[in-house]
């Protein structure tokens, strides 16, 4: 479980995330949505220690991630994993290297067992055959599964996903979306999603947190989401004509 | 003024990050090694090609500058030889370096950096400054002052087949220049000369990456600055070192 706990964050004096607390389930996928600008990716930032907060706390079950120091810090992240917008996988190494990396640095591993965990990784978002590419060789879903892989080799407890589905076709969005929901309720991770894509909404939105101008303005699950009696979040949802038509044959 | 000393103040302490115990020293071995090659080996061409030539220049203008009859002429190879030792394969070369490392030392970080990556590092735990810039400190330091005695040899080489070539002077003559009153304290000088010149190099270069938040013009603009940066300082530091070292 991670909660943060009246968080504030401001970039040069401009207020971006106003005293939000949230509480996001283990082996659950929790989302948080809101418009682009709306501080959703910050709140992500701060809960990941990327961003340093204001005020507030962040916390990781029972251990205060805020007040953590340098070497405290780095053995929690350990069991931290982050799939980014963009995969930011390391350009000047091969998928398999990127995904090795962490069994690399962390663990005392053989060479035998690591390469077995970066198959079966490699297995898990159906990349067998792509490991020696380079990320500039690969497809845009297939950076994402990559980097899904690279995010779990290490069995993390806490899995972060900032716009898993961006940039992708509506198929392809929902593979991932799925593959993150599946290895969420196979290892029990507490997974944050960040994401302003209302399919990913209605498939795997288990609990939801809806951002808006830097407040938490709504906390509900994809059953209720649809019927929330709420002005700025029905703006959201229903933005799309598609959505509104939905909504209008109930 | 203020900001110059806040800009030294965070480069000291990104060195700080830089040279903290490397997590696992395996792993940092097989990327300095990777570095060297990248950064080393790669700048062998540029390297040969510009001592060859400088060496070449520096024997014609000596030839033509030093016609005299009461002036011997194996002072041509001598000085040739002296010019390529003193300044030319040490600070000239790291001028050049600085153009073709430095930029790509920190157009390749500040990239990491606004993709991402750096970010990834991090969550993952891994000491980003130090898996990113250690290798290519060390990488740097110990290969660049092999490019200066290879840039001796091309230098004093291309002097050599140029009196061949034009006929300007007796090769002979040349030959006893360039082993006449030889200091083998030049050479260590030079040498020390370019291991700092290597560490400022990549230092600042990876310092100047490391900063871009935004877009890929600020990591035009890092490059930029990391090569004017590095310029001066190279600059400053052989007026130091010179004084230090020789006086």
């Amino acid at each position: 479980m991670i909660r943060v706990d009246h968080i504030s964050k401001a970039f040069e004096g401009r207020t971006v995330l106003d005293d939000v607390s949230v509480t996001f389930e283990t082996g659950k996928t929790n989302l948080i949505i809101g418009k682009s600008g709306s501080g959703k990716t910050v709140l992500m930032k701060c809960a990941v220690g990327l961003h340093k907060v204001d005020s507030g706390d962040v916390w990781y079950d029972d251990t205060n991630f805020t007040q953590l120091d340098f070497e405290a810090l780095k053995a929690i992240r350990r069991n931290v994993g982050m799939i980014f917008q963009g995969g930011a996988l390391l350009d000047s190494s091969t998928v398999t290297e990127n995904i090795r990396l962490p069994l690399d640095m962390f663990t005392d591993q053989s060479e035998a067992e690591k390469a077995e965990r970066v198959r079966f990784c490699l297995e898990r978002v159906h990349l067998e055959d792509a490991g020696h590419l380079y990320p500039a060789e690969l497809s845009g879903g297939m950076i994402k599964r990559a980097a899904i892989a690279r995010a779990i080799v290490l069995n993390p407890t806490y899995l972060f996903c900032d716009e898993p589905n961006s940039g992708l076709d509506p198929q392809t969005a929902i593979v991932i979306d799925n593959l993150i929901h599946e290895i969420t309720h196979e290892y029990g991770i507490t997974t944050i999603i960040n994401t302003h894509d209302m399919n990913s909404v209605m498939e795997i939105g288990e609990r939801i947190t809806f951002i808006y101008e830097g407040k938490k303005w709504w906390e509900g699950t994809k059953e209720t989401i649809i019927s929330a009696d709420n002005k700025e979040l029905n703006d959201f949802v229903f933005a799309s004509a598609m959505a509104r038509s939905l909504k209008a044959r109930g | 003024m203020l900001k110059l000393l806040e800009q030294i103040g965070r480069y000291f302490m990104l060195l700080g990050k830089v040279f903290s115990r490397p997590e696992k020293g395996g792993i940092y071995l097989r990327r300095t090694v990777f570095e060297m090659d990248a950064l080393g080996l790669n700048s062998i061409g540029l390297t040969a090609i510009i001592s060859f030539f400088i060496g070449a220049v520096i024997t014609l203008q000596m030839s033509i500058n030093l016609e005299s009859s009461f002036i011997p002429r194996m002072l041509i190879g001598y000085a040739t030889r002296e010019t390529m030792i003193l300044e030319f394969s040490s600070t000239v070369v790291a001028l050049i370096l600085a153009g073709k490392v430095g930029s790509s030392i920190a157009s390749e970080i500040g990239t990491m950096r606004i993709t991402e990556q750096i970010d990834a590092l991090e969550i993952m735990g891994v000491n980003s400054a130090s898996y990113l810039i250690l290798p290519k400190i060390i990488a740097t330091v110990l290969f660049f002052p092999f490019l200066t005695i290879f840039s001796i040899l091309i230098g004093i080489a291309g002097g050599y087949i140029i009196t061949i070539a034009t006929g300007i002077m007796i090769p002979d003559d040349y030959i006893a220049g360039i082993q006449s009153d030889f200091k083998p304290y030049s050479v260590t000088y030079t040498l020390i000369k370019m291991g700092v010149f290597a560490f400022i190099i990549s230092s600042l270069s990876a310092y100047f990456g490391y900063k871009p938040k935004g877009n890929s013009l600020e990591v035009g603009e890092a490059s930029t600055q990391a090569v004017v940066s590095c310029s001066i300082a190279i600059m400053i530091f052989n007026l130091i070192l010179t004084q230090l070292l020789l006086i």
